[in-house]
Formats: structure tokens, C-alpha cells, sequence
């Protein structure tokens, strides 16, 4: 029978069927950071028992880490205690640690394909609901609480019951100044902040089969805010040629094995799937978030909704969305004044993001009213951009110009918004208090988008303001 | 590992009104500053209390009249967002022992189990049901029942069925909503099926 790349997945790492019904599934890969690691370490050691697969999990340091003042004592105890925390627990255990002197800390979702550790046809989890990323590479990936990070270190598996898949096709070329991000916005604005949940998203049609790897993962990591835990592309050439050559990559003829076992994994043809979608990549225009759901989007072009004007499900939240971002109904996307300007995260704050704007600000200044960074994804990523000179452009537009950590996408770190400032940005979540004020506001979009608002201080179309066309 | 067999949960009940309450509403980020999960309950939606403070109303935590309530009631996709199990973490300290809402993320939903809280989920209509009988006598004792599916009040008027999955209704049932140990029982096999995928068997 044809099957999905979940199903051969799934199927290759069930280790038993659990009294409960669900899978005590096998994961090959763990991924851990500081915010989530230390209770389950202790859990470990309170039960007596140990880390089973050391060489399994891979650690590195992100939430809490200052972009700024990155010399060890942190300032802030707390983050300097969890950082020492994990660097113990490391040490103790024998898990490979990205610490911060090594050159290759970062966002732990980005660490994790760069260094090659995340590949095809595996499965991987961690205690961050972002772990979605990864499943860019045809991975099954997810993200997991911290009695469940216990699990994995203590036994490599966990017990999680199969999701269904939802089939979703993008087809068509997008249009210039559209980006991946405006493409998951775009999709979880027609599927809803709850439409994937009990579900696996499968991405593809003609629009993904000419992504790059690293646009593949800025739609990957936003699939938890559509409420689908799993998000996933089927493995290709792309694929593959990203992860030649890396660190963690497998070497001469395991490489020809393992690019044999990648392409074997891919869904069949005839692949049956619980549910199918369709989007046309023509009809997706430059997006931004009004709200405080993810789901709460418009095109550039459109004004903020009248909840009245909505379905009944949505009015309150629309209702409530309204009174936190102190934005009326009606009041159009462009024009919407910001404070403070964020590039970064796990879901653009990759290399190529970096490059995209870069490309189109040079010789432009970040507007007075607003105070912008540019925050790289990995330690990788940032010596790699100013090797080529990009730290340089965004420092003489006015950018800050910070080390690598998950920075002002969830405040757990100094990057903050203050009182209800508004922020442009490039993460993930709009939430109230995300990132880092109660009353702070987030509208998300791709980052030329940000750039675009960060230039003129105001919510702008970069199709106009870079004159792209 | 020997749990408490979950069959029932009786107390008082409170209402957190609202669809999409993400996990970062649950437990802001700055509470997650922390090596161990103790003293998390006191910062359960802490901002959002704050929020409704500034705007003059009151949030349901900090109302009174629902001082103790072991039940928590809500909206649909409730513990959407972070998967940080410091959420339910904080509930469970803050002193929630159920959770009934339309509908719940499934991390969220996870954790909670792994955590020995049961989340059911009940229509729009009957949580309203059942909220309206809470506001007017707010010491009113609700019972889920997790034989029946149902829950009940003291007041005799009120039954509505509920939904929780076979996998969660189990393990809840039998004390065995911490999967660690059917998952340390299965180790010979775990070690078998590492040995089995060329990815991880060692070279």
C-alpha cells in the first residue's frame, strides 16, 4: 500500500504499541536548550536512572542568552544559573554541548540543520514547539514538555499517539516581495490557529518544489501556529545539497547510502492523505498580523477587520484583538506607526534573510523613531554575514547588529519590547506579552517587510518602498 | 511507579473566558527563569490579571467568589502555542486538578496528562450551561466523571457529556498517566529497534 513519509517513518521507529494505545516511538534525535532541559535532568536523576544515548542529544543555549552583553557572568542571575545548569547536566552526561564559546551556538532550530544533525526520514524532538522547523529537511519533528524530555533522555523514546496528514499544495510562482513567510501566514489565515490540530501538515505542490531549504523551514517552524505539531516536506535534491559537506552529514559511501535511504523515504505517488488543500502561490500578497493569533492576518493592502464583519467564532477574539493592539477596526495595514524593528528568530533569522534584505537596504537609514536590530540565528550564521560584509550594511542603516540567541521573539532575555511599544517582526507569535511587555504589540511578516517598516517607521509595502516589481 | 487512580474530580469550578489562550498567557516567559518548577502556581496568568486590573475589570483568579477552584473552564484551542510544560505545571501548583474546555492544543493537552490533569473537552452550549449555574452560585460543586464522561453538579439540573480520548482516559483511570515507566519497561526493545535503523545503530 502507498504510504506518506509519516507512515514509513512512524513505522521504522515504533518500538511497541504502549497499554494505551498510543506509540512508544523511537527518537533518533533529541535537541535540548535551557529553559526546558534542567526539570528533566533532575526528574532523571530523582528515578535513578541516566541518559541513555549521550551521543542522541544535542544541546545549545538560546532563550535566555543576551545579545548584547554576552560576557559570562550574565548580568541577570537567573539566566546565568540556567546556563551553568545546562552546561553541568552537559558535562555529567556526555551530550554534545554548542556552547557559547564554541563558535556554533545559536537558535537551537537552527543550530540543528546547519550543523547537519537534522536529516531526512529521522525522527526529532525537543522541548520547544518550534521543532516543526526541522521537519523542512522530511523529518518527523515535534516539540515536547519537559516530563517528556525526561522520556527521551532516560529511554530515546516517548509516547505520542499517530497523527492523520493533511496534504497542503501550494502551486504557482510567487510574486516578487512575497516571501515563505507571507506563504505560512497566508495558509493559517485560511486554516485557522486550531485547523492542524490532530494533524500532520505535508507541504508541497510546484511553490515548494522551488523553495530553498531554508525557506522549506520558515514554513515548517510556523506549522505549531496553525496547530498541526508535525509540518513536513518531502526530501529532494534541495535537501540533499544542503546537507552535503556538513559537519554532521554522513561521509563518502555513507553518504550514497544514506541519499538512497532519503529518497526512499519521500511519500509515494499515490500517497492517500486525511485531508487535502490547495492555495494558488499568484494569489498570495505581503502579509502582516493585525491581532494576537498568528491567524489574525491581512494583506498589505487590506485595512483591520470590523469583528461584526467576521464569523461568529471569531468576533471575540477579533474583539479582544482590537483592544490590545490599539488599532481600530478599518484602520489600514499601511501606515500603522511602529517603535521598534525585529530581525531575527527561528523563522527568519537565517542567512538568508539576512542576505534578502541586505540586498535592498543598503545606502537606506532605519528611521529615527525606531529602534532596530538584527539579531543572527546562529553563531554560524552571524560569522558568515560579516565575512561578507552584511553586519556592515545593517550597522550603516542603523541596525544594532547583536550576538546569536532567540532574542526579542519571546522575552526571556534583556530584548524587550517596553510599555505597549509596537514591533515589526520577523518571528513567529503575536501573543499578548510575547515579547516581553504585557502590553507590548507584534505584527509579524517576512523580513523585508520588517526592514520596509523599520525604514519608515511606519507599516509599509516593500514591493514599493525597495521598488520591486 | 504507583499513581493515584483518576476517576473523578470534584471541587469548585472558574471560568476564564476566551478562545486561543496560548501558554505564554498561562505562564509568562520571565517566570520560566528557573531550574525547578516550584513556586510556578502564584504567576498563573499573571500578566492577564494585570491587563484586566489596568482596564478595570477583574480577572476570574483574582475574583473571590471562585477562591479555590480546582476546575478550570474555557474556550476553544485552550494552551495553544509554547510547548513549555511549565503551563500546566503552574495550574496543576496553582491548584487545578481538571480542565474543561471546546478544545485543546496538543502539547498542551500532553503535558497535562503526563501531568495527571484530565483536559475534557465539552460543547460551546454546555460549558455555557455550566458556567452560568457557576456565576450564579459559585460554590456549587462540579464532578467530572471519567466512567461516565459526564460531568455533574450538586445542583441535580446539570449533566453534559465530555469527551476525552480513549489514550488519556486509560492510563488517567489505571494511575498510569506517567508514561515513563511503561516506557522503562520497554527498554530491551528500544535498544533492539536502535540496533535496527542504520541512522543510529553504532558503526
Amino acid at each position: 500500500m502507498a504510504k506518506t513519509l509519516l507512515d514509513k517513518v512512524w513505522e521504522e521507529h515504533t518500538v511497541r504499541t504502549l497499554p494505551d494505545g498510543r506509540t512508544q516511538l523511537l527518537i533518533g534525535t533529541h535537541l535540548i536548550h535551557e529553559v526546558t532541559s534542567p526539570q528533566a535532568f533532575g526528574m532523571v536523576r530523582d528515578l535513578g536512572l541516566k541518559v541513555l544515548y549521550p551521543n542522541r542529544t544535542f544541546a545549545t543555549v538560546d532563550h535566555i542568552v543576551p545579545t548584547d552583553q554576552r560576557a559570562e557572568p550574565f548580568s541577570d542571575p537567573l539566566a546565568d544559573a540556567m546556563v551553568k545548569e545546562l552546561r553541568k547536566n552537559c558535562a555529567e552526561t556526555g551530550v554534545t554541548f554548542f556552547d557559547l564559546p564554541s563558535g556554533n551556538q545559536g537558535i537551537v532550530h537552527i543550530v540543528g540543520p546547519e550543523q547537519g544533525i537534522t536529516q531526512p526520514g529521522t525522527t526529532i524532538a525537543c522541548g520547544d514547539s518550534h521543532t516543526s522547523t526541522h521537519g523542512a529537511f522530511g523529518a518527523i519533528a515535534f516539540g515536547i514538555g519537559t516530563s517528556q524530555v525526561r522520556d527521551v533522555l532516560a529511554t530515546q523514546t516517548m509516547a505520542i499517539g499517530k497523527p492523520k496528514v493533511r496534504r497542503i499544495n501550494v502551486d504557482g510562482k510567487l510574486s516578487p516581495g512575497v516571501y515563505s513567510k507571507d506563504v505560512i501566514l497566508h495558509i493559517i489565515r485560511h486554516l485557522g490557529v486550531n485547523g492542524g490540530i490532530g494533524y500532520a501538515y505535508e507541504y508541497g505542490g510546484s511553490t515548494f518544489d522551488n523553495f530553498t531549504q531554508e525557506e522549506r523551514m520558515t514554513v515548517c517552524n510556523m506549522s505549531i501556529e496553525g496547530g498541526a505539531r508535525v509540518g513536513y516536506v518531502n526530501p529532494d535534491e534541495t535537501t540533499f545539497e544542503y546537507l552535503r559537506c556538513r559537519p554532521y552529514a554522513p561521509k563518502g559511501a555513507d553518504w550514497d547510502a544514506a541519499v538512497a535511504r532519503w529518497r526512499a523515504v519521500a511519500s509515494d505517488k499515490d500517497a492517500v492523505y486525511d485531508d487535502i488543500v490547495h492555495f494558488k502561490a499568484e494569489e498570495i500578497l505581503p502579509t502582516v498580523t493585525w491581532g494576537i493569533t498568528p491567524a489574525q492576518a491581512i494583506f498589505i493592502d487590506e485595512k483591520i477587520p470590523n469583528p461584526s464583519d467576521l464569523p461568529e467564532k471569531d468576533r471575540d477574539t477579533a474583539a479582544e484583538a482590537i483592544e490590545h493592539m490599539k488599532l481600530p477596526a478599518g484602520t489600514p495595514a499601511v501606515g500603522i506607526k511602529i517603535d521598534v524593528a525585529f530581525l531575527g528568530s527561528c523563522t527568519n533569522g537565517r542567512l538568508s534573510d539576512l542576505q534578502e534584505v541586505a540586498k535592498h537596504i543598503r545606502g537606506r537609514k532605519v528611521a529615527s523613531s525606531v529602534k532596530a536590530i538584527v539579531v543572527p540565528g546562529s553563531q554560524g550564521v552571524a560569522s558568515i554575514a560579516e565575512k561578507m560584509g552584511l553586519a556592515e550594511i545593517f550597522r550603516e542603516a542603523g541596525f544594532e547588529w547583536r550576538g546569536a540567541g532567540c532574542s526579542m521573539c519571546l522575552g526571556m532575555n534583556p530584548d524587550k519590547l517596553v510599555g505597549d511599544q509596537l514591533c515589526a517582526s520577523s518571528s513567529n507569535r503575536n501573543f499578548k506579552g510575547r515579547q516581553g511587555s504585557p502590553t507590548g504589540r507584534t505584527m509579524l511578516m517576512s523580513p523585508l517587510m520588517v526592514a520596509a517598516a523599520a525604514l519608515t517607521g511606519e507599516i509599509s509595502d516593500a514591493r514599493k518602498i525597495f521598488g520591486i516589481s | 511507579m504507583s499513581l493515584e487512580k483518576i476517576t473523578q474530580v470534584t471541587g469548585r469550578g472558574v471560568f476564564v473566558p476566551g478562545d486561543d489562550i496560548d501558554t505564554d498567557r498561562i505562564i509568562p516567559a520571565r517566570f520560566m527563569k528557573c531550574v525547578t518548577f516550584d513556586g510556578l502556581g502564584e504567576f498563573a496568568f499573571a500578566d492577564a490579571k494585570l491587563a484586566e486590573k489596568a482596564a478595570g475589570r477583574l480577572h476570574a483568579l483574582d475574583d473571590s467568589r471562585f477562591d479555590g477552584a480546582t476546575i478550570l473552564i474555557s474556550g476553544s484551542n485552550f494552551g495553544c502555542g509554547s510547548s513549555r510544560e511549565h503551563a500546566p505545571q503552574a495550574l496543576y501548583r496553582y491548584g487545578f486538578r481538571a480542565i474543561i474546555a471546546e478544545s485543546f492544543a496538543e502539547i498542551f493537552f500532553g503535558n497535562s496528562t503526563t501531568l495527571g490533569i484530565p483536559c475534557v473537552k465539552m460543547s460551546k452550549e454546555d460549558i455555557a450551561d455550566l458556567v452560568a449555574l457557576i456565576e450564579k452560585t459559585p460554590s456549587i460543586q462540579v464532578t467530572l466523571d471519567l466512567t461516565e464522561s459526564k460531568v455533574t453538579t450538586d445542583d441535580v439540573d446539570f449533566s453534559a457529556e465530555f469527551s476525552l480520548p480513549g489514550h488519556a482516559r486509560e492510563p488517567l483511570m489505571n494511575g498510569r498517566w506517567d508514561s515513563i515507566a511503561d516506557l522503562v519497561d520497554g527498554l530491551e526493545d528500544v535498544k533492539a529497534r536502535v540496533a535496527a535503523i542504520p541512522y543510529l545503530a553504532t558503526k
